[in-house]
């Protein structure tokens, strides 16, 4: 260059280029350092939480689901058991376009078009690596139609799985309950971690209730896995342990259920809507619980169809609804027993003195008549014959003499107006009305007042008092026990299914009713057995007993009928004619069982629902030779018995409460006219 | 019979003496050829195991190492003075080339990098990768060193051409290695320590300037390389799986094709720009370190032949190839084990793939025939 102060001198050129060269070759030596120090950093000092999470990089734990527990009558048969099945199933994480997996499918036909939505939102409710069943119990053909086009369906398999099968169809369904894909509303209240590898959860009954118990905690399996997913055999030398925890499976359930006596229900029931509670006495076993109609609890475990679903909500027969505990109807007659107990124990009626029924009853300064149900006139009855003739009557001015609250204080502990505490969730209370209760229920300030006429109503059964048949079922078992108050309850017991070791639940005791003397009981089971033996009931129920049976009819309005007309069966059309009620305990001298049918719009208590409720009787209590079975072979149970968890001592109502209560009119016992 | 031992050994001596007088007449460096030929070695025994005991893998990269090293033992028969005049041409030749790619450029990987030239696809960006230094070295050998500002301007629009035409590919990782190729020339040439003080408060400026400039999937690097838990399914994945590879190795690694990240395909790009990793995870630190001193060997070498040369074109040149493989493994191994963002840089001569094989070796050919045409008077 031209530049006269800047020549070109090679000698200070090759001293700048060998420091430079010198220089970096020492900025190489410090980066390499630096390279090795980051190196010994990651493999020295981070060493072991690297490797472990190497280890989780290639080692991926697999769930393998815990068999459930079976469900079992309480001679030992099987209610609910599992049965191997196949199933589709997606891992979303694996799936690369899930709205095209799904499409296909829809193609296929394996699912439907109209499931779409619900399933993709179950797929992004679960975890990514989690298999989320698709399509449930695959038939041979589906199965077939799915392998040939399998590689189309990345991240989808088939694969064998334990589903639920209830052997015995449709009975008994509502008290079981049934099983079905985990939804979203489950994942809510369940714990992902210990239901991964779970596909089916209890939905209601025993199966919800019991959902704990009968699902046993799932194992675990570790496979070596590549990058993708897939389990690969082995890499190298280098095989890690791969750990195996075993499942534990889920306890088996004993139920209280027995399956003769169900089935005798269900065949008794069938074609009518209606529901049979049978409990026993002694301890709250529920011997029988039955709804009709029900349905097919393997619809669920297999999965529904919407058709199938939406046919079933929108029966007009309601199938789904359970109609034993969650069925709320007016008591009728049947709350005859306990309005004439009230009557005792308020020491507001003498049982020997007679009332005579004239067919009708007015309140005093008012021209409303009250009519006898059935029509006709009794003449003179006392209490016993009241009952079992069922004198409206003599209920009008009984219950108009103890008054309403009084007679509410009265049954509450025999269970109306609560839930009577059975070990399965959605029992309804009913409605035990008092003053208290209309005056907060209305809202008009003329519909909060009690009028004396709806008390009159009450002590035949009728007007806001409402039952379910397990409240009433849960009823007549305190009556036949002379007070006695059992929770009434499906499960006994549990049965381990590794060593078969029965663990019962002992049965849970209330506080007892207990009235003045033993005496006043006695006098409502004669009215009651009365009612088999030569009233209401004699000729449905009493015919040829082989054991003396302690029963009451009832007949719940549908349809009220005006002032001067009279209820005629035959013109009133079939979903506006009366419910059927009957309750019964027996044997009435020895009580074993104590059950409470309805039969919907059945007309009147003896003519469809008394029937029932002998064959229920007849099933539990006979032997196969039409006697009576010796008592220790009634109601046998696989589970040994336990001794019973006493109750707290509460406060007895009925004598102490007697002068406490507000008295509607004037008190004493009316004479007769 | 009794005379064996004493024949043996001195045909030992003769047959070494031969060897240099081989490589002599052939223009060739003995250590610097021993060097690459064990990092070539270390190579071909990790890459068949990270490429999942591939034999089509080890024949491919054994066809393009025989191919580097022809254009080695070729490069190094020619004249420095030769190849300093033909070096404004290569220039030119290689911008006409990448504007060609610019313009109508083959679409591979997503970004337009290849030239299809019939029977191989060509990266222009490749010989840049000599051409810039060579170029830049043939403009300061007649000038007065250390240059000053009119030539050092001049020089960088000459960098930043190519450069710019390569960044815009998009090849961020190329891009940059051809720029520290060029500066790396300047440097060494006597750039004041003032000026790249200076440089580097402009580069921090310029960092956050490119930022905005920047395509997403190259911001997205950045990002995750300060924090690469961010994403860790996404670009942090490929940063977290090699510094589980690499720390889980410890320090005697878990043996040959035993690497369970590697194996398993936990570990993206095993074979390509993440085989360091590899290294790490089945020969652990030792290996590792064994790897970087065969680096540091060649590299050391190189730079020793750089301050043996004659000229400055031959200095400049040969200085800036030994600092630019070091680059190159610096990047990649910073790269890998979590040091540097992650950039398209693959580990020289062990990666596989690519013809950046060839331009290495060809570069090294070079080296040696600055090296080796010695002149008789020093100029």
């Amino acid at each position: 260059m031209a530049r006269g102060v800047h020549i070109k001198d090679h000698w200070s050129e090759q001293r700048l280029f060998d420091q430079r060269a010198i220089v970096a070759g020492a900025i190489i030596i410090l980066f390499t350092l630096g390279l090795l120090g980051r190196l010994f950093l990651l493999q020295v000092i981070r060493h072991d939480y690297y490797a472990d999470l190497s280890q989780g990089n290639r080692v991926r734990t697999e769930p393998i689901p815990a068999a459930r527990g079976l469900i079992l009558d309480r001679q030992g048969e099987v209610v609910a058991g599992n049965q191997p099945a196949y199933q589709l199933e997606l891992v979303p994480e694996e799936v690369p376009n899930l709205k095209a997996a799904l499409d296909g499918l829809v193609q296929l036909d394996l699912i439907r078009a109209e499931d779409v939505d619900e399933l993709k939102k179950t797929i992004r409710s679960r975890r990514a690596f989690d298999s989320v069943p698709v399509r449930l119990r695959m038939s041979d053909e589906d199965v077939g139609k799915f392998a040939v086009r399998r590689f189309e369906f990345q991240g989808v398999d088939i694969r064998t799985r334990q589903t639920r099968s209830y052997p015995n169809g449709d009975m008994g369904v509502h008290a079981l309950g049934y099983v079905g894909a985990i939804s979203e509303a489950d994942l809510s209240h369940i714990d992902r971690a210990a239901y991964s590898g779970t596909f089916l959860i209890g939905k209601q009954g025993v199966e919800s209730a019991y959902e704990t118990k009968l699902h046993g905690v799932n194992g675990s399996r570790e496979l070596l896995v590549n990058a993708q997913g897939r389990s690969v055999d082995k890499q190298g030398a280098f095989i890690p342990t791969l750990n195996t925890h075993a499942p534990t499976a889920g306890d088996d359930i004993v139920l209280a259920m027995d399956l003769k006596v169900q089935r005798a229900a269900e065949d008794a029931l069938a074609g009518r809507r209606g529901a049979v509670v049978a409990i026993d006495p002694n301890n709250g076993d529920v011997i029988a619980m039955t709804s009709r109609p029900g349905f097919d609890p393997n619809m669920f475990g297999r999965g529904i169809t919407r058709a199938e679903y939406g046919a079933l909500k929108d029966s007009i027969d309601t199938p789904l609804l359970d109609r034993a505990m969650r069925g709320v109807y007016p008591p009728g007659s049947t709350v005859k027993p306990v309005i004439a107990l009230a009557g005792l124990a308020y020491h507001l009626v003498d049982p020997d003195q007679t009332r005579f029924c004239a067919g009708q009853f007015h309140l005093p300064g008012s021209a409303h008549l009250y009519r006898e149900g059935k029509g006709g006139h009794h003449g003179w009855m006392n209490l016993v014959e009241a009952i079992a003739k069922s004198c409206d009557v003599y209920f009008y001015s009984l219950a108009d003499t103890i008054g309403v609250d009084r007679i509410a204080a009265f049954m509450s502990p025999f269970g109306f107006g609560r839930t009577t505490g059975l070990d399965i969730s959605g029992e309804l209370k009913g409605l035990l009305p008092t003053r208290e209760w209309k005056a907060s229920y209305f809202k008009r300030p003329a519909d909060k007042m009690w009028f004396p006429g709806e008390t009159v109503n009450f002590g035949i059964g009728q007007g806001y008092l409402n039952v379910t048949p397990l409240q009433m079922a849960h009823y007549v078992s305190v009556l036949a026990s002379r007070g006695k108050v059992w929770k009434p309850r499906l499960v006994t017991g549990f049965r381990d299914a590794l060593s078969g070791r029965l663990e019962p639940l002992a049965p849970v005791r209330e506080p007892d009713v207990t009235l003045a003397t033993p005496e006043e009981w006695s006098r409502i089971y004669a009215g009651m057995v009365g009612a088999v033996t030569h009233g209401t009931a004699a000729g449905a129920v009493g015919k040829n007993a082989a054991y003396p049976i302690a029963g009451k009819t009832g007949t719940a309005q549908v349809f009220s009928v005006g002032q001067n007309e009279k209820y005629n069966e035959k013109t009133v059309s079939e979903r506006l004619r009366d419910h059927s009620w009957f309750i019964a305990f027996a044997p009435a001298d020895q009580p074993r069982i104590a059950l409470a049918v309805i039969v919907e719009n059945g007309g009147w208590g003896a003519s469809a629902a008394a029937p029932i409720a002998r064959k229920v009787l007849d099933a539990y209590l006979l032997g196969d030779d039409g006697k009576l079975k010796p008592s220790g072979a009634i109601g046998r149970s696989i589970l040994p018995t336990t001794k019973p968890v006493e109750p707290p001592q509460a406060p007895v109502p009925g004598q102490k409460r007697a002068d406490t209560g507000p008295i509607d009119s004037a008190g004493g016992v009316k004479s007769p006219p | 019979m009794i005379y064996e031992e004493v024949t043996t050994g001195s045909r030992t001596r003769r047959t070494l003496t031969g060897a240099a007088r081989v490589l002599f007449a052939l223009k060739l460096d003995g250590p610097l050829i021993i060097g690459l030929a064990l990092v070539a070695v270390y190579g071909l025994i990790i890459l068949y195991s990270a490429s999942g005991q591939s034999a089509p893998t080890i024949y491919r990269t054994l066809g393009r190492l025989a191919l580097g090293t022809i254009a080695m033992l070729v490069l190094a028969q020619v004249n420095p003075n030769f190849l300093r005049r033909t070096s404004p041409w290569l220039y030119a030749i290689g911008v006409f080339l990448l504007f060609i790619v610019y313009g109508m450029g083959h679409i591979g990987k997503g970004a337009q990098r290849w030239l299809d030239l019939g029977i191989i696809r060509f990266q222009p960006s490749e010989l840049m990768k000599l051409a810039v230094p060579m170029t830049v070295a043939w403009f300061l050998h007649d000038r007065a060193l250390p240059p000053r500002w009119p030539t050092l301007l001049l020089l960088t629009a000459m960098i930043l051409l190519p450069v710019g035409l390569v960044a815009i590919q998009p090849d961020l990782g190329t891009a940059a290695l051809i720029a520290i190729a060029g500066a790396l020339v300047i440097v060494m040439a006597g750039l004041s320590v003032r000026i790249m003080g200076g440089l580097m408060a402009v580069g921090v400026a310029g960092a956050w300037f490119g930022w905005n400039f920047m395509h997403d999937y190259q911001r997205k690097r950045v990002l995750t390389f300060l924090d690469p838990q961010t994403d860790p399914l996404g670009a942090g994945y490929h940063i977290i799986q090699s510094q589980i590879a690499i720390g889980s190795g410890g320090v005697f690694g878990k043996g040959w094709m035993n690497g369970s990240q590697a194996q398993l395909e936990l570990l993206p790009e095993r074979s390509t720009d993440f085989i360091f990793a590899v290294v790490g995870e089945e020969f652990g630190l030792l290996g590792q370190g064994l790897l970087l001193l065969l680096y540091l060997f060649v590299v050391s070498r190189a730079l020793y032949l750089s301050t043996q040369t004659q000229d400055t074109f031959a200095r400049l040149v040969a200085g800036s190839l030994a600092l630019t493989f070091f680059v190159y493994v610096f990047i990649n191994a910073g790269m890998v084990s979590g040091l540097l963002p992650v950039v398209g840089v693959p580990l020289p001569l062990v990666s596989y793939g690519g013809t950046s094989v060839v331009t290495l070796l060809a570069g090294f050919g070079i080296l040696m025939a600055l090296y080796s045409h010695r002149k008789l008077v020093s100029s």
